[in-house]
């Protein structure tokens, strides 16, 4: 539902840099994207598509990378990858414990752009 | 001019601007010693419901703002002015979330040195409001019965990202499936941290301790 401000964040960002690197074109840009995002990559690089038009990152590939949830456990302090669609209790590998708190899964992050 | 492509290292977080605009704008309000509070659910979870109950419970005790947020239409703020607090409409033209900008503009029509509460009520979705930082002070949920308890699973990022949860309706209960356990669990698992109330804003069962919990956190701020 939110596609279209996610979308035209992105591509404020991939201008910004692809100006001020002096590029022709952009041909990819390479995104990760938190597994608690729910937009999909089809949407997102059909807002791409429409929102870059008329402008030196029109017809650039958006290349997805998916980052998993980590949650950083309360007690112990580790660090662990966590499902959270399973409908089971997320427990630390390392002490047991429940509580937790969620260090990355809702990014989205422009990792770099492929230009000419 | 080379042909050749070449790889730009980027490495910027998308929402860093939207987040850096809600700290900063945080941090006006805890100097200002207004609470925000953003309020999020489904449409017809019982937004408004919830806000006139803690109009009717606290305006005796904090002076309070309303700030409505809808992609369209002026009802609720109409509904909410009527209870007799300052209440602005935000018209967000298909947007369908806040975003800090919007709330600072909304914060700057309002006169937030003379409020103790201004409450935010985002637009009625269970995703997009969750993704944008606001500069809210405390971020709440309502989850409403007929809503079903499953909730938790299907939209993680709204569950783990609010303060307290509000779960409303719950005259409704005798007669759904809905598992107030098993929902407690669900949210837990992913927000341990998470104060969970159950009430009815329609009977106004439980809403005393949702309210006690809300003065306290603006008294305290």
């Amino acid at each position: 539902m939110h596609e279209l401000p996610v979308i035209n964040s992105i591509l404020k960002v991939v201008l910004k840099h692809a100006v001020d690197n002096n590029v022709n074109k952009v041909i990819a840009v390479h995104l990760q994207v938190g597994e608690l995002s729910d937009l999909e990559d089809k949407w997102m690089q059909q807002y791409f598509d429409h929102l870059a038009k008329g402008g030196i990152a029109e017809g650039a590939r958006l290349k997805i990378e998916r980052t998993p949830v980590v949650m950083k456990c309360s007690d112990c302090g580790d660090a662990y990858i966590a499902d959270i669609k399973q409908d089971k209790a997320l427990v630390c590998p390392e002490c047991g414990s429940k509580k937790n708190s969620l260090i990355s899964g809702r990014e989205y992050f422009v990792k770099n752009l492929e230009a000419i | 001019m080379s042909d050749e492509i070449r790889l730009i290292e980027v490495k910027e977080d998308i929402l860093a601007d939207n987040t850096q605009i809600a700290k900063q704008l945080q941090e006006n309000l805890r100097k200002e010693k207004t609470f925000l509070l953003n309020l999020m659910a489904s449409p017809g979870a019982g937004k408004t419901s919830l806000v006139i109950q803690t109009i009717r419970n606290l305006k005796e005790k904090l002076r309070i703002g309303v700030m409505e947020a809808d992609i369209d239409s002026m009802v609720d703020a109409e509904k909410v002015a009527k209870e007799g607090v300052a209440a602005i409409q935000i018209r967000t033209g298909g947007f369908c979330h806040m975003d800090a900008t919007m709330v600072k503009s909304g914060l700057n029509a309002m006169d937030t040195d003379t409020l103790d509460l201004v409450i935010l009520e985002n637009v009625g979705n269970l995703v997009c409001p969750a993704e944008f930082e606001t500069g809210a002070i405390k971020n709440a949920m309502i989850l409403s019965v007929p809503e079903g308890d499953d909730k938790p699973l299907k939209y993680p990022l709204m569950f783990s990202v609010c303060h307290v949860l509000v779960i409303n309706k719950t005259d409704f209960l005798e007669l759904s499936d809905f598992d107030v356990e098993k929902c407690r669990e669900r949210v837990l698992k992913i927000n341990p941290d998470i104060r969970i109330f159950e009430v009815s804003c329609r009977t106004g069962e439980g809403i005393d301790k949702w309210v006690q919990w809300l003065y306290e956190e603006v008294k305290v701020l």
